[in-house]
């Protein structure tokens, strides 16, 4: 009840209010509080409402990250062509401007949303609520989120989605990975897109762009595929199946799953806070 | 550029801290930050200057604490420094790493006034 003579500490708080402790007063007249609370945890609250809500859709959702170009909505359209007959596919599309992309996605008769970000570089789980509104997902197996092309800004934002997949052309290098860690390190699928260049590209070493991702400490797969040809694909579709029946068996014992970094990060800062 | 959401949102946060604690201002911000976590300490203080304005932090400092890169091998069981793009076992040269520290991204403690 008194902070001026000091009568309200006890043996129970007088720890919280010693130096060092959660409430200390420094000698101005300042009180520090300790926190340790993730910078992104309301963005990090939204997500874990959507991938709720993605569960009880029964749905699989997967973010794909890449560079503006690196082939995201052709790999999109390519896959709906390939699948669309078995499954129900729908596609969140994150750009700063224009509807082009969604454009492109609802021309093969899927439905799409797209979310103009306007400056922003990166989509959050806000703007994925929001999206979601504007969707039936009982109609949907799989939900696509085309995330805005930039290979540093989308890494540090959950959307509530179940996998992270990070494209990378041959046409960029083969050091991304090197250069771009954190957004390779959030992949639970590395895709080479645009592998029919290879043969004009060959200063680009698909070897050395996965042990660039190695380097980084990541197992997951790394698979080359080309939406134009066809090239790699049977991989990259059988890899799609397989998850969307683990999700399903998942889902059949009342669990879910966060992107790959999310749990380890979570359960070694837990000592901390 | 997410710098700028990631201190609105880290704000946000100071600001419902400041409430709880009945704070008039807030003095001092402090937030840990690994060079995994894709936030640049330096542009965050750049974008705290421009956020912080009208808030109760408008005349707060904020300190970032950059947190070391380090992995445990789970081959070998080595702990080592590593950097952000290099995270392969100092001992054996094992892949399979863990991540100890690195990808903090957090807000450590706050100072409040009262008044």
């Amino acid at each position: 009840m008194c902070d001026t003579c000091g009568c309200n500490i006890t043996e129970g708080n007088r720890h919280l209010v010693e130096e060092g402790g959660k409430h200390a007063h420094s000698e101005d007249g300042s009180v520090a509080v300790e926190v340790l609370q993730n910078l992104l945890s309301e963005n990090d609250h939204q997500a874990a409402h959507n991938r709720e809500h993605f569960d009880r859709h029964q749905l699989l959702a997967v973010n794909l990250m890449s560079s503006p170009g690196s082939g995201k909505t052709r790999l999109l359209e390519t896959t709906i062509d390939r699948l669309k007959a078995r499954y129900r596919i729908a596609v969140v599309e994150g750009d700063l401007e224009t509807e082009n992309d969604a454009e492109r996605i609802r021309e093969k008769g899927v439905e799409a949303v797209q979310i103009t970000t306007g400056t922003a570089c990166h989509l959050d789980a806000h703007m994925i609520h929001n999206a979601l509104h504007r969707m039936d997902l009982d109609q949907v197996d799989i939900l696509f989120i085309e995330n805005v092309g930039n290979l540093v800004c989308p890494a540090s934002f959950d959307l509530g989605q179940h996998l992270n997949i990070t494209l990378l052309s041959v046409t960029e290098g083969d050091d991304k990975p090197s250069k771009y860690p954190v957004i390779f390190r959030a992949a639970d699928l590395v895709l080479i897109t645009k592998s029919d260049l290879l043969a004009v590209m060959d200063e680009f070493s698909p070897e050395r762009a996965e042990q660039a991702v190695r380097q980084l400490a990541v197992e997951v797969p790394v698979t080359q595929t080309s939406a134009k040809s066809g090239e790699g694909f049977e991989t990259w579709l059988d890899w799609l199946e397989e998850q969307i029946e683990l999700q399903k068996a998942r889902r059949s014992q009342g669990e879910t799953r966060t992107p790959k970094l999310q749990p380890e990060g979570a359960k070694l800062h837990a000592g901390e806070g | 550029m997410h710098e700028l959401s990631v201190c609105q949102a880290m704000l946000a946060q100071v600001e419902a801290i400041a409430k709880r604690e009945q704070a008039s201002r807030v003095e001092r911000i402090v937030v840990r930050i690994g060079p995994l976590s894709g936030v640049v300490p330096e542009l965050l203080r750049q974008a705290f200057t421009i956020a912080r304005a009208g808030s109760v932090a408008a005349e707060a400092e904020l300190d970032t604490e950059l947190q070391q890169v380090r992995i445990r091998c789970r081959q070998c069981g080595a702990e080592c420094a590593a950097s952000s793009n290099r995270m392969i076992c100092c001992e054996c040269g094992d892949f399979r790493t863990q991540l100890i520290s690195g990808d903090e991204l957090l807000l450590a403690s706050v100072e409040l006034i009262r008044e």
